[in-house]
């Protein structure tokens, strides 16, 4: 139930709960809070990182304001393979986003989000990602929904392209 | 998948009770029979029954039908199943940040190198 395997590169922590229905993602990053809080906000960075290589994230509404909004499609080859929207509940500059996830293919399905960046020593930063749904099937559903969408990712394409763009901090 | 997901489901609802995780954790050194599982509860034998016919029917653990003891045995690969999916899904969410480790990296490149306008750009950029 618990994945905990923090990779030497500051890798990604996962833990589903099993007395509640809640995902808890857990990731530090090697730049300041505020560089991470600022590629959350802004349209043009968010677009840069937030869909998987093969999928253009096509950003439509990125209102990250107290009682804001989002919107967002993924185009695949041409095609529209998704419809991600959510209510920005509210936002704390540099510290917290509350905010509704879901997707006009199951409407019904939405996820309460909340993150939260502090401060790590040498000017890193921490971001916890914690997704409340309402009942343990729909944490499946989207537990479920990762292995659907990650099938046809080029990992290999992407690890070649973070080659190239990443470097030595 | 369907029925994958309703699999996980009997067994994530099966283990939102404190009580069963705690038997489940206990099984996890070794079959135990009823009795040794309600040693430490102060509970009937007919309760502690009826939390492992939660998690039976979970398919969390199984019974030996005809031995005289009917020791209570994990069944481990549901767990693999649920460790698989969280996996993949932990996975995911590692390649999008590190996607965004790349976008942090240029960010900071960029801002080394033009420090007032770049970053007055982002900010309008973060308004809009």
């Amino acid at each position: 139930m618990r994945t905990a395997d923090a990779t030497a590169t500051g890798g990604t922590t996962i833990e589903a709960d099993p007395s509640v229905p809640t995902v808890r993602i857990v990731r530090e990053f090697d730049a300041p809070r505020e560089l991470v809080y600022r590629a959350h906000v802004d349209p043009e960075l968010i677009a840069r990182w937030l869909g998987p290589r093969s999928t253009d994230m096509r950003i439509e509404t990125w209102d990250m304001r107290t009682g804001g909004e989002y919107r967002y499609t993924a185009v695949r080859d041409g095609e529209e393979i998704a419809h991600f929207y959510g209510s920005v509940h509210r936002v704390t500059e540099n510290e917290r986003i509350v905010q509704t996830f879901g997707f006009e293919e199951a409407p019904d399905a939405v996820s309460l989000d909340t993150l939260t960046l502090s401060d790590l020593p040498g000017g890193r930063a921490r971001l916890e990602i914690l997704s409340l749904v309402h009942d343990f099937a729909a944490r499946d559903a989207m537990l479920a929904s990762g292995m659907e969408r990650g099938m046809n990712d080029g990992y290999a394409k992407l690890d070649a392209l973070l080659a190239g763009l990443r470097p030595d901090a | 998948m369907v029925e994958e997901a309703e699999r996980l489901s009997r067994v994530f609802a099966a283990l939102a009770d404190p009580t069963r995780r705690d038997m489940v954790a206990r099984l996890t050194a070794g079959d135990a029979t009823v009795s040794d599982l309600a040693a430490p509860y102060g509970v009937s034998l007919q309760a502690v029954s009826k939390h492992l016919r939660v998690l039976e029917e979970a398919g969390v653990v199984s019974r030996t039908r005809d031995a005289q003891r009917r020791p209570v045995h994990l069944d481990a690969e549901v767990f693999d199943l649920m460790t698989k999916w969280i996996e993949r899904y932990r996975q995911q969410a590692e390649q999008r940040y590190r996607r965004l480790d790349a976008v942090l990296a240029d960010l900071q490149d960029g801002e080394a190198d033009l420090t007032g306008p770049s970053a007055t750009e982002l900010s309008e950029g973060a308004a809009g």
